[in-house]
């Protein structure tokens, strides 16, 4: 592997896992405070599915990398400008609205995402895509039923899914972004073209939306910034719980 | 350690330990026990994980590894990735060993990201259809929980993946 598309891969593959990593932390905020006991053994469930995934490619990319960090020197020792996960990722649950909504914005995403990746000339991604895509399905099943049950369901909760969407649909653009590694990796095969997922987003997007009763918003002002280490004020506060047992006793093992 | 490692002992070693979240299936049963070889005088299990954010890998890596390490074999394990694991590896012994255990076998049905699909699953317990899904995740990630309207008995369902 040259060196170029061994850092195209490596910003990469941190960008993704940043991603997962982010979404699971969200996710997994919920644990014992679902609003009833299926949501609560779901939701942890999907965010060790989505930590589970962040692992593998965190390993991967010190494995990239070759300077001896691992998994969680990555997860857990890096300072808020050095994480390039989405911002969409990273938006505060709020309620249950918001929080479904944000899970089939992604899941809807990383589903044809990982069926392209079968295709990756990349051995590691290849084989992490095979296992991550049944995951992912299970997830905008889930998610999906949800925004169709609380969009088109009493006044209440279609007025909350409907402020979910205004609230989070700026971000979604984002989940498109290139920058120049990225692209180096897509024309060496290693990452696909992101039109086709696009479209197949699209779809998913507009099928469930329709089955909930909910107007797809056009985006005026996209949020983004993410993939630059740039944001939002609510992920200091989930670093600071994220990273706390680690900053506080270095080196702690089981 | 012996001159010539008895492989085919290290294989049994391995193939019997038992999965830490279902105890009546070995690794064997599950199919997550990919080979065992002998590289370079040491005894290579190699294992691949069910789940991607399976809490029971590094449990079971630890035990096949312990167990072939109490059995006087000089070990390790390795983490396989690909090809995925799929619940069609699962044996036939495995399956028989799920059903007698209460927990409904993966049926080679999946449904895909299809929203609101309705699936027929069986009643380990008397057979009926007439079940109705509860949850889809169960007691661990891997299995939904649902109860059966002709005996009234909940139960786990291990999901096709």
């Amino acid at each position: 592997m040259s060196i170029t598309i061994r850092n195209a891969l490596l910003h990469s593959v941190v960008q993704i896992a940043d991603d997962h990593l982010i979404l699971g932390h969200r996710l997994s905020e919920w644990c014992g405070h679902a609003p009833m006991l299926e949501e609560d053994l779901s939701m942890p469930n999907m965010a060790l599915d989505l930590i589970g995934t962040a692992r593998t490619l965190y390993s991967y990319a010190a494995e990239l990398e070759g300077k001896n960090r691992t998994e969680d020197d990555f997860a857990y020792l890096r300072t808020d400008r050095e994480y390039q996960n989405c911002l969409l990722v990273e938006r505060p649950n709020t309620d249950f609205a918001h929080t479904m909504l944000k899970q089939l914005y992604f899941s809807a995403f990383m589903k044809p995402f990982w069926d392209a990746m079968h295709h990756s000339s990349d051995a590691t991604l290849q084989a992490l895509s095979h296992k991550a895509v049944k995951e992912i399905a299970y997830h905008i099943r889930h998610s999906g039923e949800w925004v169709v049950r609380l969009g088109d369901g009493t006044d209440e909760s279609s007025a909350r899914m409907s402020a979910a969407v205004s609230a989070l649909h700026p971000y979604t653009d984002e989940l498109f972004e290139t920058d120049a590694q990225r692209l180096h990796c897509i024309e060496q095969g290693v990452l696909p073209e992101l039109g086709e997922i696009k479209l197949q987003w699209s779809q998913t997007i507009d099928t469930v939306f329709t089955q909930a009763k909910l107007h797809r918003p056009n985006i005026g002002f996209p949020q983004t910034g993410g993939r630059q280490g740039l944001h939002t004020e609510d992920f200091g506060m989930l670093l600071a719980q994220l990273q706390y047992l680690p900053r506080s006793y270095p080196g702690a093992t089981w | 350690m012996v001159a010539s490692v008895d492989i085919k002992t290290a294989r049994q070693v391995a193939a019997s330990v038992p999965d830490p979240e279902l105890p009546f299936l070995t690794v064997a049963d599950l199919g997550i026990l990919r080979e065992v070889v002998l590289e370079a005088g040491v005894v290579v299990a190699k294992l691949t994980p069910t789940y991607i954010g399976c809490p029971a890998v590094s449990v079971i890596e630890q035990d096949v590894l312990q167990a072939l390490t109490l059995a006087g074999f000089n070990a390790k394990v390795q983490r396989v990735n690909s090809p995925a694991w799929s619940t069609a590896w699962i044996t036939e012994q495995g399956i028989e060993k799920l059903r007698s255990n209460g927990i409904s076998p993966p049926d080679g049905n999946n449904n895909g990201d299809a929203l609101f699909a309705t699936r027929t699953i069986t009643c380990p317990r008397c057979e009926s259809t007439l079940t109705e899904k509860l949850s889809e995740f169960g007691s661990t990630p891997c299995k939904a929980h649902y109860r059966c309207n002709s005996c009234l008995e909940p139960f786990d369902h291990f999901k096709c993946h």
